[in-house]
């Protein structure tokens, strides 16, 4: 699948979204997403204690950090889908604290999840037209009579096939989702999310699990995103596809932000270097492990 | 042994009323577990608040014959939303043992000597039928042939409950191909995927348990029409058997309720009349009171073989089994 996609010009990457020092919780040219006090806890244990943070609108904001340091609970409470014990946060200068999560969904800020969620016994184009938003006939009543929603059917379903022709699933469309593979998933998850016009596109961990030979079409899907006006905001473990992507980096430990900014400045943050990379991080596996010495690597 | 009685038996009972009910409360059912993946565990009580409501309203409220459907149909709403506010926001199976409680405690409340002006208690219900018999169009006498030769009162009870089922189906079918059906689908799969796309996963469930809960409610009310409302019927194990009859068709299908019913009832007035037979021609080592009750054992078992071997049912999309979690 890969061999016959011909590289693509490296896209420019989004610079200038901040204003002033840089340092965790500065402050964004246009933020999309401003979130203050933002605490989370589980028992005893702090999982998010987040004091500011600013998302830049119109670029891709990676949010990284180890196992364990909140990044996805952080998601859940920006996209209703937990509560927070404490803190505000809008989206598109409107408060969504407390806003159950499929009335964020509305707002245009859609999300994806870690483990996919396909739903595997409807078919993919079904997947696809779920994702519609203002579906008159998906009120109960007018449901009930074709005339009331056939014309918006015919167009929901003609943009759902021009989407899985984008991501190559048309050919899958009559197929259960179940029987796609993990990474045509994480595609048919993402093609539905679009199907909600959204603003704001959150992915957690887009990559995990994909086939290497999708990745490189996935991660044009993300770019993608942004030339058509949205803006993304993903949590990613995959520090090369941080760095070939993302134009902003939100470094999180421990339920806190300890390091933001431009991805090729983060990376050389050494407080970010200690909390997740690691000394090692460009060295072989191999050579870690003590199985092999620098120079048999090389 | 009386073969052409017991032929004849198993042959009425493709259209008898208890059938009818039965599908009556399995289409109920499919809204509920094959559709909307809610674990109602509860159908009886459904069942119950259709017969009771249609019974009360006019013996003690001296209504006539629709507004008692209209009665039950309402008193179905009403509980449903009771048991569907405080729950449905939970995971699915605490759906199941709340549902499976307050059809117990409903089932109680109907039992118990403290309502017996209004319930008759033990001896449940009778009586009703005045209003509903002055509606029949059909002149007094006898029609059909064979098995199937009744009055004007047992047709009568027929049409108008296969007329219901008629109606239940086609609206069924107009819901789940529409979108609100593909929604519906979606919470069975996954109601998180299906929040984040912006649906109010909630208020589907709630209508969803409304819904089936009214066509469970109508198999209440089909099932006391001919007859008597009989408390000792509303037990947990009718939940059992409709799933049964449920099962065996096909949970999310149309007609997978219907003829999964008609399947159960067949089968079991048959064994019901042969059992006893061969009990009495010595066949069978056992007395046929005995042998009456061993095809609720059969029934067990057959319930449990389908869903090992055929969970998708007669009428189910072959393909799914291949994906079943």
């Amino acid at each position: 699948m890969s061999s016959d996609v011909t590289p693509n010009a490296p896209r420019p990457k989004s610079t200038g979204l901040h204003s002033g020092p840089i340092q965790p919780g500065v402050a964004k040219v246009d933020p999309i997403i401003v979130a203050d006090g933002i605490k989370r806890t589980f028992g005893g244990l702090t999982a998010v204690d987040v004091d500011h943070l600013e998302v830049p609108r119109h670029a891709i904001t990676a949010l990284i950090g180890p196992n364990g340091a909140g990044k996805t609970t952080l998601f859940n409470l920006l996209t209703g889908f937990d509560k927070p014990d404490a803190g505000t946060w809008s989206f598109d200068g409107q408060s969504l604290s407390g806003k159950p999560a499929y009335r964020v969904a509305r707002m245009g800020q859609v999300r994806t999840f870690q483990l996919t969620k396909a739903l595997g016994l409807l078919t993919v184009l079904e997947n696809m037209k779920l994702g519609a938003k203002e579906q008159t006939g998906e009120k109960f009543w007018l449901s009930l009579f074709p005339g009331f929603w056939r014309r918006q059917e015919a167009a929901i379903e003609e943009k759902a096939r021009e989407l899985l022709v984008k991501f190559k699933l048309d050919a899958k469309e009559a197929d259960f989702a179940a029987s796609l593979s993990g990474g045509q998933r994480k595609l048919l998850e993402m093609a539905r999310a679009l199907m909600t016009d959204p603003t704001l596109v959150m992915l957690d961990e887009p990559m995990a699990g994909v086939n290497p030979a999708l990745t490189q079409s996935l991660l044009d899907k993300i770019l993608d995103l942004k030339d058509e006006g949205m803006t993304v905001l993903f949590v990613e473990h995959d520090m090369a596809m941080v760095r070939h992507i993302a134009d902003w980096v939100v470094v999180m430990a421990e339920g806190r932000i300890v390091a933001e900014g431009p991805p090729a400045d983060v990376m050389q943050n050494p407080a970010v270097i200690d909390a997740y990379l690691g000394a090692h991080q460009e060295l072989d596996l191999g050579v870690v492990t003590g199985r092999h010495t620098a120079d048999e690597v090389e | 042994m009386d073969w052409g009685q017991i032929l004849s038996n198993t042959a009425s009972s493709l259209i008898g009323p208890a059938t009818i009910a039965y599908a009556l409360a399995a289409i109920g059912l499919s809204v509920h577990f094959g559709y909307a993946g809610l674990i109602n565990m509860g159908i009886a009580g459904f069942m119950a608040i259709g017969a009771y409501g249609y019974a009360i309203s006019a013996l003690t409220f001296g209504l006539p014959w629709w507004a008692g459907f209209l009665v039950g149909i309402g008193a179905s709403i009403v509980f449903a939303l009771i048991l569907g506010i405080p729950t449905l926001r939970l995971r699915g199976d605490y759906l199941a043992i709340v549902t499976i409680a307050a059809a117990e405690v409903l089932r109680l409340l109907f039992l118990t000597g403290e309502f017996d002006d209004v319930t008759g208690s033990a001896d449940g219900l009778s009586g009703y039928h005045a209003s509903f018999r002055a509606a029949n169009p059909i002149p007094d006498g006898t029609y059909g042939f064979g098995p199937w030769t009744y009055n004007a009162n047992g047709w009568w009870v027929r049409i108008l409950g296969i007329a219901i089922v008629a109606i239940v189906a086609l609206i069924v079918w107009s819901l789940m191909r529409s979108p609100w059906g593909r929604v519906l689908k979606g919470i069975r799969e996954d109601e998180d995927a299906v929040r984040a796309l912006g649906k109010n996963v909630f208020a589907y469930k709630l209508q969803a348990l409304m819904l089936g809960g009214v066509f469970g409610a109508l198999g209440g009310i089909v099932y006391a029409l001919p007859s008597a409302v009989n408390p000792g019927v509303y037990v947990t194990s009718l939940t059992f058997f409709v799933y049964t009859a449920l099962l065996l068709g096909g949970a999310a299908t149309i007609f997978g309720p219907i003829l999964g019913s008609v399947i159960f009832w067949v089968l079991q007035t048959f064994l019901s009349n042969v059992l006893p037979a061969l009990a009495t021609s010595g066949i069978l080592p056992v007395t046929s009171t005995q042998a009456s009750t061993l095809r609720f054992v059969l029934v067990g078992v057959i319930l449990m073989l389908i869903v090992i071997f055929s969970p998708q049912g007669i009428l189910g999309n072959k393909k799914e089994l291949t994906f079943v979690k």
